[in-house]
């Protein structure tokens, strides 16, 4: 269980986090999702007590981390893969990390096993591919056995049987009851791996909801809708408390225009209604439609659709 | 498939296990110390330079002894000169003490051992100790090394001391503590500036650039300069032979462990505050 209330943290002028509370729960992956520089990964820093934040609190299992009495025990993360001093075997790595909480030497062999890196544990960690690193920072959440686990983006540099591998053991470790909270940029990836997701964008907290809830959220509410009466239309949807925006593509083969240059019918997205509402609202006014299609955003477009407005760092001439 | 060997987490976890220990830390700095290279390196080097150096420097000055002039004679110190490869062995733990914990910064490894252990003065301290006994150990062995193979090499040209004439056990064991000092020293340097050349380059500037420098103050400037900069105050414990202007063994030993004091200080403070 990780709590937090109000956090703010505040680099200069930058708002990194803009007050964020959020409650994240045992027995479920929660995905912590955001486009880069979001505030994810000083999210996390700010649970683990690296950094400290400019207001409110957090706390792990009703404890500020830092007044835990043997946090490797309670909390495991992995923020950066590659924060290792490459001069050190892997096994040393992982039995300093163990004696600083007074974990048994035996589980460092078994925390090897599990990761799969027994054969390489003699290796200093400079030679180890970004995969073999994230392994080994998989290794050291595991160390302690912990009730609440941390990954910052835990499957970036792995390959396909290693991607499918941490889902299968981020899922198994929810399975056991345990709080998993995983952040990613990439909406897809969580798709498949979180149950709940906690999204952010500058900073903010977005959306907080599982994530069936959003999908459903997303695709039921979004109507594309083309119409040479598109305005009034707009209007009459407005009025019935939905939302609409100009949509400037279509999903339907671009037809030749109708009715003569002049009169190209516009294109509207509606998010709020359902496509049969939209029909009725049309029918009932006498407007004319010529499409109408509810679109099945993906998971991927509904987050970048919420997101959009809180991407950082965008490149010019991106579409969105 | 592997995650089954992961024992599920009870409801009372926190009470099933023992709170971490300032001994844990100590396990776990000693680990990090002796796992990696530049530690033994390092070490080898100041045994070979202490020693090495030490028994060069004898030698040479041994064999001026008959040639130099009266007040050169007065002022002879066969101990002092036989320690006196450990002034130059004295950067290579400089800079080991400053890179067992810059490294950890330059890494991110300080991240995995901040959170393994937040309480940060936990790590500082532990660090320290670990690293002044290693330090204290390989101090003294070398500099009694030092003392006894200097020595033999005086013998014959010049006078040599003995471990039982006045102050030169005292010398020679006090060499060992200022090395011990100085690995504190540049632990807090480290934790301080956090950047491994940076700290590495404050350390040369404290223990010869800025000593250098002084050397061509006027006189008035220099002494109470010299007499009074940390690491050469420090130096005194090893003299036997105390010149003008220079402070008394133990007095000097004591203005190098109010300096690394006072670092030390600023370094926990901030390695408390700042955001790792």
């Amino acid at each position: 269980m990780i709590e937090a209330r109000g956090l703010v943290k505040r680099y200069g002028s930058t708002m990194a986090v803009n007050d964020l509370s959020f409650c994240i729960r045992p027995g479920l992956v929660t995905g912590f999702l955001g486009p880069n520089g979001a505030g994810k990964t000083t999210t996390m820093r700010m649970i683990l007590g690296l950094d400290a934040p400019t207001q409110g609190s957090v706390t792990v299992g009703g404890r500020s981390y830092r007044d835990l009495p043997a946090p490797m025990r309670e909390v495991g993360a992995l923020l950066d893969a590659k924060a290792v001093h490459g001069g050190r075997r892997a096994r040393d790595h992982l039995l300093c990390l163990a004696q600083s909480n007074g974990i048994p030497r035996r589980r460092v062999e078994e925390v090897l096993r599990i990761v799969g890196l027994e054969n390489v544990a003699r290796r200093r960690t400079k030679g180890f591919s970004m995969g073999m690193s994230q392994r080994l920072g998989i290794a050291s959440a595991l160390l302690g056995d912990p009730a609440v686990l941390m990954f910052d983006e835990p499957v970036n540099g792995l390959d396909p049987d290693g991607i499918h591998w941490v889902r299968t053991l981020m899922r198994s470790l929810a399975a056991e009851g345990r709080t998993v909270l995983v952040s990613s940029h990439l909406m897809s990836e969580m798709a498949l791996t979180a149950d709940h997701l906690l999204v952010i964008g500058k900073g903010r907290l977005i959306a907080d909801t599982s994530v069936e809830e959003f999908t459903r959220s997303s695709s039921q509410r979004s109507v594309h809708v083309r119409s040479p009466q598109a305005a009034e239309l707009a209007a009459r949807v407005r009025d019935a408390g939905a939302t609409v925006r100009a949509g400037s593509t279509s999903p339907a083969a671009t037809a030749p225009a109708p009715g003569g240059a002049g009169t190209a019918p516009d294109v509207i997205e509606i998010t709020g209604m359902d496509s049969a509402e939209v029909g009725e609202l049309a029918a009932a006014h006498g407007i004319v439609l010529f499409e109408l299609v509810p679109a099945k955003a993906s998971l991927e477009e509904a987050f970048m659709e919420l997101t959009r407005d809180s991407v950082e760092y965008q490149a010019a001439g991106a579409t969105r | 498939m592997t995650a089954a060997t992961i024992a599920p987490a009870g409801p009372d976890h926190r009470a099933a296990f023992p709170a971490a220990t300032f001994g844990d830390a100590l396990r776990s700095e000693w680990t990090k110390l002796r796992s990696v290279r530049s530690t033994f390196w390092a070490l080898a080097m100041t045994v070979v330079l202490g020693i090495g150096l030490g028994a060069a420097i004898s030698a040479a000055t041994a064999h001026g002894y008959a040639n130099s002039s009266a007040s050169g004679k007065l002022s002879w110190d066969p101990t002092a000169v036989s320690l006196d490869g450990m002034a130059i062995a004295s950067l290579a733990i400089a800079v080991l003490g400053v890179l067992c914990i810059s490294s950890e910064y330059s890494s991110g490894m300080i991240r995995a051992s901040l959170i393994a252990v937040p309480k940060r003065g936990r790590v500082l301290a532990a660090k320290s100790l670990v690293f002044a006994a290693v330090t204290f150990v390989v101090g003294e062995v070398t500099s009694f090394a030092a003392f006894f193979v200097g020595q033999a090499l005086i013998d014959g040209h010049a006078p040599h001391a003995a471990l039982g004439d006045p102050g030169v056990a005292r010398a020679v064991a006090g060499a060992g503590l200022t090395l011990t000092a100085l690995a504190v020293l540049s632990v807090a340097a480290g934790t301080l500036l956090r950047h491994p050349a940076a700290a590495i380059a404050a350390m040369i500037a404290v223990l010869f650039v800025l000593p250098g420098i002084a050397q061509a103050l006027p006189d008035s400037w220099r002494n109470p300069v010299t007499e009074f900069w940390p690491t050469l105050a420090g130096g005194q414990l090893a003299n036997v032979y105390i010149s003008p202007h220079t402070l008394q063994p133990w007095p000097g030993f004591g203005v190098m462990c109010l300096f690394t004091a006072i670092v030390y200080a600023i370094a926990w403070t901030l390695l408390n505050r700042r955001d790792a």
